[in-house]
C-alpha cells in the first residue's frame, strides 16, 4: 500500500486554498477554492450551507479531485500537486459537527475563531458540512511545470 | 436569485486573463477530475485560450474542459483576502502552433463563472445566497424525515430577532423625561422603572413586527445588502424563527406594553398619558403593517421622530408629574427625534434598491443621493439649533449646549456619506458614528440635567437658564 508522498503532504500541511473540482450531474469538472485541511489521513474541506451546491454534486458523485497550485498559498514553494479521491459529506450536525477540525483550521485562518464567537452576525455561514476526501492517487510536479510529466502514486482504496 | 452575478464567457475569459497562470482540468476516463497548472494564452475577442499539452496527460475533446484563475492574498496571523476566482468551460482541440512549430490546445469557451469580493462583497455573496442555504436544509429535513434547521443559541437569537442593542433610542428619551421631571421637583421610582420598561417593551414589539410586516410584504427578501444596522434582524429569512413565532413575539411584546400602559394609567392616569399611549401605539404598529405602513409611504421617518422623541420623552414625563405637560421637555425631545430620525434614513441608504423593489418609498427611494445628504446635514443642524434656541429662550438649561460637543460625530457622518453611498459594507462605520451620535447626544443631554439637579440640591439660588 503506497503512501501520499510525503511533498505532498507538506502541501497539504502548508497551502491556505486549494482547488476543489467536484463533478456536476452534465460530467462537467466545476472547481472551488477551499481551505485544505490534512488529519494525516485523510483531507477534509469544509462547506458552508449557503454554498453547498457542491455538496449536491458530491452527493451525486463522488470522485473528486484537490489540487495544490498557487505558490503564494504555500509560501513560495514551486512544486504543485493533484489528489484525486472519493468525497464523503458529512452533514450530521451542521451547526457544531464540523468544529471538530477548528483546530487545523484556525492553525491556517487564526481569525476563523474570532469569527466564530461572533457568529451572530453571521449564522448562516457556520452552518457547515464536512467534506472527507480519502485518497486514491496523487499527481505530483516537483518543479509544477506541466512540461514534465507528473509523478503518479496510486494509492488504491485500502490507503483509505 | 443568483448567489453570483452571471459571468458569460468573454467576462470570464477577461477575468482569466488577469491571473497569473490557470488550472486546465478535465475528467479522465476514470470518472475523476485532473487539474494542471498551465500558462494560457487569452484571446477574449475570438473567445479561446490556448495553452501546451501538459506532459504525461491526455487533455480529452469529447467533453468539456475548465480553466480556472484563483487568488488570494495571505495575511500571516489572520488568514487571507482578495478572494477571487474564476472558471471558463469548453471543449479543447488540439492543433499545432507555428514557429517553433509544437503542439498547442485552444478552448473554445461557453460559459464562465467566479466570484471576486472586490465587486461582490462577501457579505453580500453569502445574503444573495441565503436561498441556497434554505434549500440544503429543506432537502435534510426531507431525507431524514424531521425537520433540520439553522441555529443560534437562545441568547444571540434573542439578541439578533429582537434587534436589542437597538434599545437605546427608547432608554435615552425615556430617561432624559424622567431626568426632566425630576429637575422639575417630581421623582418616582417605581413609575420611571415602569416607564422604562413599558416603552421598551413598546420598541421591541416594534422591531419584531417591522421584521414580520417587512417580509410579508418582500422588502426583506429583496435587501441582498444587509448589514448589523440596517436590513432588519434576517431571523425570518435565515429560517432560524419562523414568521408565526415572529408574529406571536411581536403580539407578546405588545400585549406587556399594553399590560404596563395601564397599570401605569390607573396609578399614575391623565388625559396625556392616554393621548400619548394610543398615539405611540398606532405609530409603532402602523410603522410597517397596513394599512397605515408610514415608512413604505416615505413617513418613516416622521414616525420615527415623533415616536421616539417627543411621545417617549413627553410619556415619560407625564408619567412622573401626573399629566403635568410643559415646554421644556418638548423642546429637549426635538434634537432627540432629529437624530434619532437620521438613524433610520442613513440605515435606509444601504436598503434602497431593496426597498424600491418591495414598493417601500423611503426617502433614499425616493429622493437623488446630493438631495439625501443635504437632508441630512439640514436635519442634524436642525438638533442643534434647536437646542441653542431652546437655551437662548430660557426653555432649556445653559448645560444642555453640552449637546453640542457631539457636532465633530454629526460631521464624520455627513463625510462619510457621499463617498459610500452605494457601499452598503463600507457605509456601516458611518452608521455605527450615527447611531453614537444619537446616543450620545441624549447622554449629554441627560447629563446637563444631572449638573441642573446637583446645583438645585447644593445651590438652590443659582439660576441655569437665560432671561
Amino acid at each position: 500500500m503506497a503512501a501520499i508522498p510525503g511533498p505532498v503532504t507538506e502541501l497539504l500541511e502548508s497551502a491556505l486554498v486549494a482547488e476543489l473540482t467536484v463533478v456536476d450531474p452534465n460530467g462537467r469538472p466545476v472547481t472551488y477554492p477551499l481551505i485544505p485541511l490534512w488529519d494525516g489521513e485523510r483531507v477534509y474541506m469544509t462547506s458552508s450551507t449557503l454554498f453547498s451546491r457542491k455538496l449536491e454534486h458530491i452527493g451525486a458523485n463522488a470522485k473528486v479531485s484537490v489540487s495544490i497550485t498557487d505558490p503564494i498559498s504555500v509560501g513560495g514553494r514551486t512544486d504543485r500537486a493533484t489528489i484525486q479521491g472519493d468525497a464523503r459529506v458529512i452533514d450530521d450536525d451542521p451547526h457544531g459537527g464540523w468544529e471538530r477540525l477548528l483546530p487545523i483550521w484556525s492553525a491556517k485562518e487564526p481569525a476563523i475563531v474570532s469569527f466564530l464567537k461572533a457568529r451572530v452576525a453571521l449564522p448562516l455561514f457556520f452552518e457547515r458540512a464536512l467534506i472527507e476526501i480519502s485518497p486514491r492517487r496523487v499527481l505530483y510536479w516537483p518543479s509544477g511545470d506541466a512540461s514534465t510529466a507528473p509523478q503518479v502514486v496510486e494509492l488504491g482504496k485500502e490507503a483509505a | 436569485m443568483r448567489s453570483t452575478p452571471a459571468i458569460d464567457a468573454r467576462a470570464g475569459l477577461d477575468k482569466l486573463a488577469t491571473y497569473p497562470f490557470q488550472i486546465a482540468t478535465w475528467v479522465d476516463d476514470s470518472g475523476y477530475p485532473v487539474s494542471v497548472a498551465v500558462q494560457a494564452s487569452v484571446d477574449p475577442g475570438t473567445l479561446t485560450a490556448t495553452f501546451d499539452p501538459p506532459a504525461g496527460l491526455a487533455i480529452p475533446t469529447d467533453r468539456d474542459v475548465s480553466l480556472t484563475g484563483s487568488h488570494i492574498r495571505p495575511q500571516p496571523g489572520y488568514g487571507y483576502d482578495e478572494r477571487r476566482h474564476v472558471t471558463v468551460w469548453g471543449r479543447v482541440t488540439p492543433g499545432m502552433r507555428p514557429d517553433p512549430m509544437s503542439r498547442v490546445l485552444t478552448l473554445a469557451a461557453r460559459s464562465a463563472w467566479g466570484w471576486d469580493e472586490s465587486e461582490t462583497p462577501f457579505f453580500e455573496y453569502s445574503e444573495r445566497s441565503v436561498p441556497r442555504s434554505r434549500r440544503y436544509f429543506d432537502a435534510l429535513s426531507s431525507e431524514r424525515g424531521t425537520p433540520v434547521k439553522p441555529r443560534l443559541s437562545f441568547g444571540f437569537l434573542a439578541l439578533r430577532s429582537t434587534r436589542l442593542p437597538f434599545l437605546t433610542a427608547t432608554i435615552v428619551p425615556v430617561v432624559l423625561g424622567i431626568a426632566i421631571a425630576a429637575s422639575h421637583g417630581v421623582f418616582d421610582l417605581w413609575a420611571a422603572a415602569l416607564t422604562v420598561i413599558g416603552a421598551s417593551f413598546v420598541q421591541l414589539g416594534l422591531n419584531v413586527a417591522n421584521d414580520v410586516f417587512d417580509s410579508v410584504q418582500g422588502a426583506d427578501d429583496a435587501n441582498v445588502t444587509p448589514t448589523q444596522f440596517s436590513g432588519g434582524s434576517r431571523v425570518i429569512q435565515y429560517g432560524l424563527v419562523s414568521l408565526r413565532q415572529m408574529a406571536t413575539l411581536a403580539t407578546v411584546f405588545y400585549a406587556l406594553a399594553g399590560a404596563i400602559g395601564l397599570i401605569l394609567l390607573a396609578t399614575r392616569g391623565s388625559t396625556a398619558l392616554l393621548v400619548i399611549g394610543v398615539v405611540g401605539f398606532i405609530v409603532s404598529l402602523g410603522y410597517t403593517a397596513p394599512p397605515l405602513k408610514f415608512v413604505y409611504r416615505g413617513l418613516g421617518e416622521i414616525a420615527v421622530a415623533v415616536g421616539f422623541g417627543p411621545l417617549m420623552l413627553l410619556g415619560a414625563y407625564v408619567v412622573q408629574t401626573r399629566g403635568a405637560l410643559a415646554w421644556e421637555p418638548f423642546v429637549a425631545s426635538i434634537p432627540i427625534a432629529l437624530l434619532v430620525a437620521l438613524i433610520l434614513y442613513v440605515n435606509e441608504i444601504p436598503d434602497r434598491r431593496g426597498d424600491a423593489h418591495a414598493g417601500k418609498r423611503t426617502l433614499p427611494v425616493r429622493f437623488s443621493p446630493r438631495a439625501v445628504v443635504t437632508g441630512y446635514n439640514v436635519a442634524a443642524a436642525g438638533a442643534y439649533v434647536a437646542v441653542v434656541v431652546g437655551v437662548v429662550l430660557g426653555i432649556l438649561p445653559v448645560p444642555t449646549l453640552l449637546m453640542l460637543l457631539t457636532i465633530p460625530l454629526a460631521r464624520q457622518v455627513s463625510a462619510g456619506l457621499m463617498p459610500n453611498y452605494d457601499n452598503p459594507y463600507g457605509l456601516m462605520a458611518f452608521m455605527g458614528v450615527n447611531v453614537k451620535l444619537h446616543l450620545f447626544a441624549g447622554l449629554l443631554l441627560l447629563a446637563a440635567y444631572v449638573v441642573v439637579i446637583g446645583v438645585m440640591a447644593v445651590a438652590p439660588g443659582v439660576d441655569l437658564f437665560i432671561g
